[in-house]
């Protein structure tokens, strides 16, 4: 589809138009000192006029003179939790007591509606082909993430506004989205520069008055763009990193880390593609059913290295080695991209401010 | 739409204790359905015992047998601990096989040098059944096994019989025993390499134990001419999942529970003895 244009004023339609079609819709708001993903009835409740402000270790939300609703990166979430979700239950034991005890099991497949995620940015959609291929392309489909993954649809929106922590530019992620979205939004002013990506993209769009883009505003859409690269600072190291970190196992460098990093695990939990989970049982207090439930983990924790009688990985110079290496070296292995998107969301909600950029280019210099 | 976390449902058939801690589990299906089941020696199932928890376990039976499969577990863990509780007629969950399996189809008609130690004989235990079933398509075969003390072997009168079996030669050493009546060896069982036969250009050699047993027991090999991608090892990390998405067996860019647990050591050399993965 060409290039339409969506007055801001006509915002609503697009909205009506998604409920109508049956989706629950959830978008950007402020809550908590943060832009997080909730679900959202109508424009007003988006950051209209807010900024952020990110630094390493920092976070912060500002209102500002202008009357944007975009003119923000993505604070700690998007996509992951509502995917990959930070804990659920995976199915249930049934004890009965007959003659013989007998056991049965029953899947807890999650009840999924059908979402529209307003808000997308290009990083959270490249992580959001990361995660499919872990979860969906590889030996085993997951069915849990599967199910919500086939209720999405998703509204990206070109980022203009990228924090002093991106670098997508870098890694080719971003800052403008490029594919894997139903519908686009690209903010000029008073209006979106509008474009759908899927047949029920177009559907939607069908039902919205829309006019036609003009050359102003595909120009000041690429400007946006070119601004956008131009403004992030932070970079990965030029070349192969996967290579580079190859023969990097014994760099002082990761001691010098482990000497500010807390190993709390803030920066797995923010990663839109980290996906580690461990499995864990709760028995009812009737004792007649026992619940399998997994949750988030990150390779921070001791437990993540367990095995009996040894732990492998307890020293936080070796975990945030497995952080680091899984993502830029082993990760091309499994997956044949890096499982880094230069969200920079790591660099943000770092409690000390570790800075990955930083630490690669110390570890690759040589 | 298959579900690969969810369990069937398995009664225990029969409880042997084989040393205090070391016990099997013989299972078999609730629902026949489910018993269009088929492993390969060195493949691992998911245990489950109710209200407690998951295990990977290895399967030490031979595939040709169709109505039960055993598990040899030792009480280490919370979960196995409790499993060890467990009585004939018990029910528990079951799903698997996962993971890759021994070379076996691979080392047919290949000299054989099998290498254990502790418990990593049930793993390696499966091969040894698997190749004594068909003893005529392998060839030189040699069993060595190593324990801390004479009582931790397990199936002892067994490895008193495969010894009896034309071309095969067993190896048994106790590294922490006084004692050292034949047949055993006092010491560590990679220590015995030179008492070994076999022809370096047609051999698989296959390994089960701790990490530092077994990377004892590579140079040795590879020194006589043995080909790393000769030389495969069943290797252990934290299983959850079984499924590669838990992230938990990941060894650098290997998950151990779907690209192994059976790799070749060629495969796996850049991590191996590395300190941290």
């Amino acid at each position: 589809m060409k290039h339409k244009v969506l007055e801001k004023q006509d915002f609503e339609s697009l909205l009506n138009a998604l409920h109508l079609e049956g989706y629950s819709v959830v978008g950007p708001q402020v809550s908590d000192g943060a832009i997080i993903y909730q679900t959202l009835d109508n424009s007003t409740q988006l950051p209209i006029g807010f900024t952020d402000r990110q630094q390493p270790g920092s976070y912060s939300l500002n209102k500002s003179q202008h009357n944007h609703w975009f003119a923000w990166a993505n604070g700690p979430q998007a996509l992951k939790p509502l995917l990959f979700k930070p804990e659920e239950s995976l199915w249930t034991a049934f004890l009965a007591k007959d003659n013989d005890e007998t056991l049965s099991f029953e899947a807890v497949l999650p009840d999924v509606m059908p979402t529209a995620v307003l808000g997308v940015r290009a990083c959270d959609l490249a992580a959001l082909e990361l995660q499919d291929k872990h979860f969906l392309e590889k030996e085993y489909v997951d069915p849990y993430y599967q199910k919500r993954r086939e209720s999405l649809f998703l509204i990206a929106v070109n980022c203009s506004h990228p924090s002093e922590n991106c670098f997508c530019a870098s890694t080719g992620d971003g800052p403008f989205v490029q594919q894997s979205y139903d519908i686009l939004l690209t903010e000029i002013d008073d209006l979106f520069l509008i474009s759908s990506g899927s047949e029920k993209g177009d559907k939607i769009c069908r039902q919205l008055d829309l006019k036609d883009a003009t050359e102003l505003h595909i120009e000041s859409s690429s400007k946006q763009e070119q601004d956008a690269i131009n403004s992030q600072k932070k970079m990965l190291p030029v070349g192969d990193i996967a290579s580079m970190l190859k023969n990097k196992t014994n760099h002082p460098q990761w001691d010098v880390i482990a000497e500010t990093c807390l190993s709390c695990g803030n920066c797995t939990s923010v990663c839109p593609s980290c996906f580690c989970h461990s499995e864990k049982d709760i028995q009812a207090l009737d004792g007649k059913s026992s619940e399998h439930i997994r949750l988030w983990d990150s390779c921070f924790s001791q437990e993540h290295g367990h095995i009996h009688g040894a732990l492998i990985r307890t020293e936080t110079s070796k975990q945030y080695k497995q952080w680091l290496t899984h993502k830029f070296s082993a990760w091309v292995e499994q997956y044949g991209s890096s499982g880094c998107v230069g969200c920079g969301r790591c660099i943000s909600w770092c409690p000390v401010g570790i800075d990955v950029t930083e630490q690669l280019s110390i570890l690759c210099d040589d | 739409m298959i579900n690969p976390y969810l369990p069937f449902e398995a009664t225990v058939v029969e409880r042997i204790q084989e040393t205090p801690t070391i016990f099997t589990l013989r299972l078999n299906f609730c629902d026949s359905s489910d018993c269009n089941y088929y492993f390969q020696p060195g493949q691992f199932n998911m245990l489950y015992l109710y209200g407690v928890g998951e295990v990977a376990i290895s399967i030490v039976s031979d595939p040709k047998e169709k109505v039960c499969f055993d598990h040899t577990i030792r009480a280490v863990g919370r979960v196995t601990n409790a499993m060890s509780k467990l009585q004939a007629g018990d029910r528990v969950g079951v799903r698997g096989p996962f993971g890759r399996g021994w070379p076996l189809q691979e080392a047919e008609g290949k000299d054989i040098v099998l290498i254990t130690g502790g418990l990593g004989c049930a793993p390696v235990s499966s091969v040894i059944r698997y190749i004594m079933q068909r003893r005529e398509q392998f060839n030189h075969l040699v069993i060595m096994q190593g324990v801390k003390h004479r009582d931790d072997l397990i199936w002892q009168d067994q490895y008193d019989q495969w010894r009896e079996i034309e071309n095969t030669q067993v190896l048994l050493a106790a590294s922490q025993d006084k004692s050292t009546n034949w047949p055993w060896y006092s010491g560590h069982v990679t220590t015995l390499m030179d008492e070994v036969t076999f022809d370096p250009n047609n051999t698989i050699a296959m390994m089960c134990g701790p990490e530092i047993m077994m990377n004892a027991a590579i140079k040795p090999l590879t020194d006589r001419g043995l080909a790393e991608e000769n030389i495969w090892l069943s290797m252990e990390r934290n299983m959850q999942c079984a499924v590669g998405h838990c992230g938990h067996c990941q060894y650098g860019a290997k998950f151990i529970c779907k690209d192994g647990p059976v790799f070749p050591y060629s495969e796996i050399k850049e991590y191996f003895g590395v300190k941290g993965y």
